[in-house]
């Protein structure tokens, strides 16, 4: 007879232990526990999944199954779009790792004093970076994020349109569009063909007594800046609309804040702040706007804010205008929240504080300067023009191949087989800008990986 | 020296208490907690500082107010602040009740530490990712089994966006079907997550809420009467927030049915049913799993999470972009859903909650999950059996046939003394413990939730009954001490709700408070 193990993840099974237990309930086994689930509704078969692994064999087995991906840190890559490689400092890996936050979930602010406070100091140094006084404890991602920006202006203006340009995420607008109908409409406009910003013209055409918002994303993206910002939210003013901008928070240490030129809301992605892109695991969404009860009435979201405690001297921390929330009023509530990205805000915190004004700077320098240099580069190759677009840029760029002869997924297969994941595929998302693709460059490329890349494609066109 | 007994009674405990400062109090101009990445001298000769091209409006005229910190200090900070919070490793974690709060197994922190994981981009070509692929795919051949759906998909990053899911699919099949406008609503019950019915708000639905009967059911009666041509869905649990496994739940989604709606299944906590009872079995056409609940990946101060939707054959054009399927023997990205919802988050979901939850499966086996239920369930009786014991305690509703959770009551002993379940919550905190009421509104008055997971020993269970016991003990007798309390966390009792509910006194973050109190003696205290 062969011997039983103990599972080590599992107490209680030993028989002597288990016994007893049954035996202080009153019943004589575990089965007795399950009486009010009907035969016919039993599962009396054996599930069909492999045998349990010991740890050892465990390990291997998902070790050998994670061999088979090839990571961005083994190859050049130039793919961003919404989820972007950059430096992560360790001290953010070695707190986003500790066991007292990883298992902690919805404890009180007694249990959870230092939970609180993070997330308050995440509130308060993003609030910094983007010259506004309310950020949320975080939605699920930039899409999401923007979606209930929109929601929100909507409920501000009892008005249901909202108008986004066509260079949005594609990603995003799917998104947007699931949040929001069937409430919303989204309204998409043109942009001007040499330098992809908004056409205000035909903002303006669209703009009616229905529309509660303007969306739109800065840098963009295909990259480039939206430098008509101020003039966006002017216009949207002018008519009672409600002026949103997405941003990518790791742009603010050179560029202004969307605060500064008109945004009621603004909202974004935490990933580059420190998170590892894990697949697309590492996405994270914020909103912030001004102190004003108006707006903060509408946020879904937890907000924590700051109280003394009965100690002279002592911060407290809890939850600002809980009643707002679904989980005080069910469906009377705005929106819904619940479990969303918490860990991801706790590292973009602990990121910037980190980083402070000097890093932001620095970085949002080296970004610019390297991805300047890449356009460059790749501009020097007779069949490529980039950019596409005649505009500044932040960190992505959309390289237009038309002229090779050749489709991005052809020069992309050809990239990978020399070690570089090329820039992503804009053929199907945009198919007025024929064959191009979108490259991002960050603070992680080097001279030597941007002239690898100029190399390769010389070679292959 | 004699030996030396240790006593087994209440915790002698107390929480690190640092009185940390809030970060921006640790500034010292000109410290820096890390230097990024510089451009190469080449760079910057052939290019220029790259801002210079910045239109000038668009320049960031003023550097953020971030503080200035040297790493070490930013460090020590954040150590002490994570000691200050009580993470499921550190607690017999069986007082967030409906929450399941078990075991996040070590070594699936190791394996997603992997580069191999982290460093992936969701864009990456197909052929790059086939481990990432293949383990997605199997743990929905998983949860198929457990479940008796056919189809998963892992984007949701939680149960609320689960819910937010199935109701869009809801919408989008009725649409399909010409019934989009005239079913316009959806039927939920009160012992339930306010997701359900906020999540079908948000998709345009009218609520109708069944409240339970005597004995703790949603009542099949009311349900007869709510369904309609009107009615497009049914989101229910079982067990509720109870902990009562309803065993007429077939003739609820049989009603649902025969009136035309889709009936989806809320199992963001499925722990006493593996290998026990299934969704399909029981009538449903979608279901959902927290893998940060059931099966086991950490809770992260509240996410990411992840929550795997599973559907019957006939949704599945209406699936979220995009499902990963096998074809031959590879891995690939389906888009071709033809009523497909769209997208409720980026790209394919929490990737390494999907990778933790697949090796936590395949750590217990067929077996092994069965006896995470058995125990699970085992526990939850144990422990039911002592509370209801303890003084000032009721549970309402069915007797016995409780499985994973149990809703209590401190109703009794607010009568006789006075002392609410939320002066309990921070009572608990002075024993190293976690403890939740209920999600509002309380329809059991004095609510609280626990759930005692398989993940704990009797003696871990002892040690939160002697908890309970003591201070019931003291409600009688000293309640003082619990309306003070807490006395051994890391800060004192708040004692006025005035700076979270007057917006002339709160602050969300710290330039407001800034704003609002510097140097303004008065409003600070």
């Amino acid at each position: 007879m062969t011997k039983t193990i103990t599972h080590p993840y599992l107490p209680n099974t030993n028989s002597e232990i288990k016994t007893q237990m049954l035996k202080e309930i009153g019943i004589e086994s575990i089965e007795e526990l399950y009486q009010t689930i009907p035969d016919e509704l039993r599962y009396t078969g054996k599930l069909n999944i492999p045998e349990a692994l010991n740890e050892f064999e465990l390990k291997r087995e998902v070790g050998n199954l994670l061999q088979e991906n090839k990571g961005t840190n083994e190859v050049i890559s130039f793919l961003g779009g919404g989820c972007w490689q950059h430096f992560i400092p360790a001290v953010c890996d070695e707190i986003a790792s500790r066991a007292e936050f990883v298992t902690a979930y919805a404890g009180d602010e007694y249990e959870d004093h230092g939970r609180f406070q993070v997330l308050f100091e995440y509130q308060s140094l993003l609030a910094e970076l983007l010259c506004v006084d309310v950020v949320n404890v975080p939605t699920f991602d930039w899409g999401q994020a923007a979606a209930t920006a929109i929601r929100m202006a909507s409920r501000l203006t009892k008005k249901r349109e909202a108008l986004v340009p066509k260079t949005i995420a594609p990603e995003r607008l799917k998104i947007i569009w699931n949040y929001c109908s069937p409430d919303i409409e989204i309204k998409l406009i043109d942009y001007q063909e040499a330098t992809g910003e908004l056409d205000l013209t035909d903002l303006k055409n669209n703009i009616s007594g229905q529309t509660a918002a303007i969306y739109f994303e800065n840098p963009s993206y295909l990259g480039f800046l939206e430098t008509q910002g101020e003039e966006i939210s002017r216009i949207a003013k002018s008519s009672d609309v409600i002026t949103i901008v997405g941003v990518d928070p790791i742009s603010l240490g050179v560029l202004e804040s969307p605060a500064q030129y008109g945004a009621d809301i603004i909202c974004g992605e935490l990933q580059p702040l420190g998170n590892p892109m894990n697949y697309g695991g590492g996405q994270s969404g914020f909103i912030a706007t001004r102190d004003e009860i108006e707006y903060i009435s509408e946020f879904p979201s937890r907000l924590f804010g700051i109280t003394p405690t009965s100690q002279e001297g002592e911060y407290g921390f809890g939850d600002v205008f809980y009643d707002r929330t679904s989980f005080a009023k069910r469906e009377k509530g705005k929106e819904s929240v619940g479990t969303q990205t918490s860990m991801c805000a706790i590292t973009a915190g602990v990121y910037l504080a980190l980083m402070g004004p000097e890093g932001m700077a620095e970085l949002g320098q080296t970004i610019m300067q390297r991805s300047q240099y890449a356009m460059k580069k790749l501009n020097e190759i007779e069949q490529i023009t980039s950019s596409y677009f005649n505009n500044v840029s932040f960190k992505e760029f959309v390289v237009d191949f038309n002229e090779t002869g050749k489709t991005v997924a052809e020069i992309n297969q050809y990239l990978l087989s020399k070690g570089i994941y090329g820039g992503i595929d804009l053929s199907e998302e945009f198919p007025e800008l024929g064959q191009s693709a979108l490259f991002c460059v960050t603070e992680v490329h080097s001279k030597a990986d941007i002239d690898a890349l100029a190399k390769e494609l010389r070679s292959f066109l | 020296m004699q030996e030396i007994k240790s006593q087994k009674k209440v915790r002698d405990f107390h929480q690190a208490k640092w009185n940390e400062p809030v970060i921006f109090e640790l500034h010292q101009k000109g410290e820096r907690g890390v230097v990024p990445p510089r451009t190469e001298e080449k760079i910057a000769s052939t290019i220029g500082d790259g801002v210079s091209k910045l239109p000038g409006h668009l320049k960031r005229s003023r550097a953020p107010e971030l503080p200035e910190i040297s790493q070490n200090r930013v460090l020590r900070h954040y150590l002490r602040l994570s000691q200050e919070t009580l993470g499921a490793a550190f607690n017999v974690e069986i007082g967030q009740g409906t929450c399941t709060m078990k075991y996040s197994p070590v070594v699936n922190e190791k394996l997603v530490a992997s580069e191999k994981l982290r460093s992936l981009h969701p864009k990456q070509d197909e052929e790059t990712v086939q481990g990432t692929l293949k383990a997605t795919y199997e743990l929905d051949l998983y949860l198929r089994e457990i479940s008796g759906m056919d189809y998963f998909s892992f984007q949701p990053g939680s149960g609320t966006q689960a819910l937010f899911m199935m109701a869009s699919m809801v919408r989008a099949y009725h649409e399909a079907n010409g019934e989009g406008e005239q079913r316009d609503e959806i039927i939920t019950t009160i012992f339930s997550h306010p997701s359900q019915a906020a999540t079908a708000t948000v998709k345009g639905y009218k609520i109708i809420t069944l409240y339970p009967d005597e004995n703790g059911f949603p009542d099949l009666e009311k349900l007869k009467d709510a369904v309609s041509e009107r009615t497009a869905g049914f989101v229910v649990a079982n067990p509720e927030d109870t902990g009562i496994y309803n065993s007429k739940i077939k003739k609820f989604t049989k009603v649902v049915h025969d009136a035309g709606g889709i009936c989806y299944y809320d199992q963001a906590n499925a722990n006493g049913l593996l290998g026990i009872t299934r969704a399909k079995e029981a009538g449903f056409d979608m279901c959902f799993f927290n893998l940060h609940k059931t099966f086991s990946t950490p809770h992260a101060c509240g996410g990411p999470g992840s929550g795997a939707v599973g559907v019957v054959e006939r949704l599945k054009p209406y699936l979220p972009k995009p499902i990963i399927e096998k074809h031959g023997e590879k891995y690939v990205l389906n888009t071709n859903l033809e009523h497909s919802i769209g997208k409720v988050r980026s790209y394919y979901g929490v990737a390494q909650n999907i990778i933790r939850a697949y090796a936590w499966i395949r750590a217990l086996g067929p077996d092994g999950l069965k006896a995470v239920s058995e125990t699970a369930v085992l526990n939850n009786n144990y422990l039911y059996s002592k509370i209801k014991e303890i003084k000032g305690v009721d549970v309402p509703y069915a007797e016995g046939g409780r499985l994973e959770q149990v809703r209590y009551s401190w109703e009794p002993l607010y009568q006789d003394t006075g002392i609410t379940t939320e002066d309990i919550s921070r009572r608990m905190a002075d024993f190293a413990h976690q403890y939740w009421t209920s999600h509002h509104p309380y329809v059991v008055p004095q609510p609280f939730t626990l759930e005692p997971t398989e993940s704990y020993s009797k003696e871990d269970l002892d040690e939160y009954i002697r908890s309970l016991t003591h201070i019931s003990n003291e409600a009688y007798t000293s309640p003082e001490v619990i309306q003070s309390a807490p006395h051994c966390s890391s800060i004192h009792k708040i004692t006025t709700d005035k700076y979270f509910e007057d917006p002339e006194h709160w602050a969300i973050t710290w330039r407001a408070y800034l704003k609002k109190y510097k140097n303004t003696k008065e409003k600070q205290t």
